[in-house]
């Protein structure tokens, strides 16, 4: 019915987010870059931000609830004129709050499980350059 | 069939990710999340349809199949034109503007 707004409401969210966190980091970087430059700038290239990481949940969230409002509108339970829900039309809001509720919530929690996942992986590749170069440098 | 065809569509994407080196000028990153995304919110709602409807759900009337088949390459062909305008509008080669600014 519309559980795709449940995931898309976490993708403005996590926007909003990702904006304020990109500000921060750039503004870190500038400090940093004028205090010790070579040493700011090679931290930053071995790891990948977090606004980074942020970003591969907003591309997942926005893309998926994209396609699923497509669905949706293929069904005909989307539509592009007020009030936008056809189940609102025929008397079915609670069904779509419960849909929203049970589905949609699910939805988001999986995709930001499975990104979790993914940023735990990308901190342990992270971690072992890390401690390669670390290796590397010890041994020159 | 929507679920198996966006499936499908991420391991590809996914894989000419994995093995083009330009994969950050061709934007392909984005590509493949928003098949994955999908993928997952679609496997959410196959999970909760099975929860319902039990053994039923994998023995889908030929005309549901067709109409899943019909959307699933709908939705990848609508995923391709997101990708598309993104990457065109980021224009990584400068293609479009020196075709706006010259006139060419």
């Amino acid at each position: 019915m519309a559980c795709f707004v449940a995931p898309a409401t976490e993708a403005v969210i996590t926007t909003v987010v990702n904006a304020v966190i990109k500000h921060k980091e750039s503004k870190r970087i500038q400090t940093e870059g004028t205090e010790h430059a070579a040493e700011a700038i090679e931290a930053h290239k071995s790891k990948i931000s977090f606004s980074t990481k942020l970003g591969w949940l907003n591309k997942m969230l926005w893309g998926g609830s994209a396609l699923l409002a497509f669905e949706h509108a293929w069904h005909g339970e989307v539509v592009p004129y007020f009030p936008f829900f056809t189940a609102v039309t025929n008397g079915e809001v609670s069904e779509m709050l419960a849909e929203m509720s049970s589905v949609g919530v699910t939805m988001a929690l999986l995709v930001t499980a499975v990104w979790g996942g993914m940023v735990a992986v990308s901190g342990i590749i992270e971690k072992r350059n890390d401690k390669a170069e670390d290796t590397v440098s010890e041994g020159v | 069939m929507t679920l198996l065809i966006t499936i499908f569509a991420a391991i590809v994407s996914t894989l000419v990710w994995y093995v083009r080196d330009d994969r950050r000028e061709l934007n392909l990153g984005l590509l493949c999340l928003m098949f994955w995304g999908a993928s997952i919110m679609w496997l959410t709602d196959a999970i909760f349809e099975y929860a319902e409807l039990g053994a039923q759900y994998f023995t889908p009337a030929a005309s549901d199949m067709l109409n899943d088949s019909y959307l699933g390459i709908s939705v990848v062909a609508l995923g391709l034109m997101i990708w598309l305008v993104s990457f065109l509008y980021k224009d990584p080669k400068g293609v479009i503007r020196k075709a706006l600014t010259t006139g060419r």
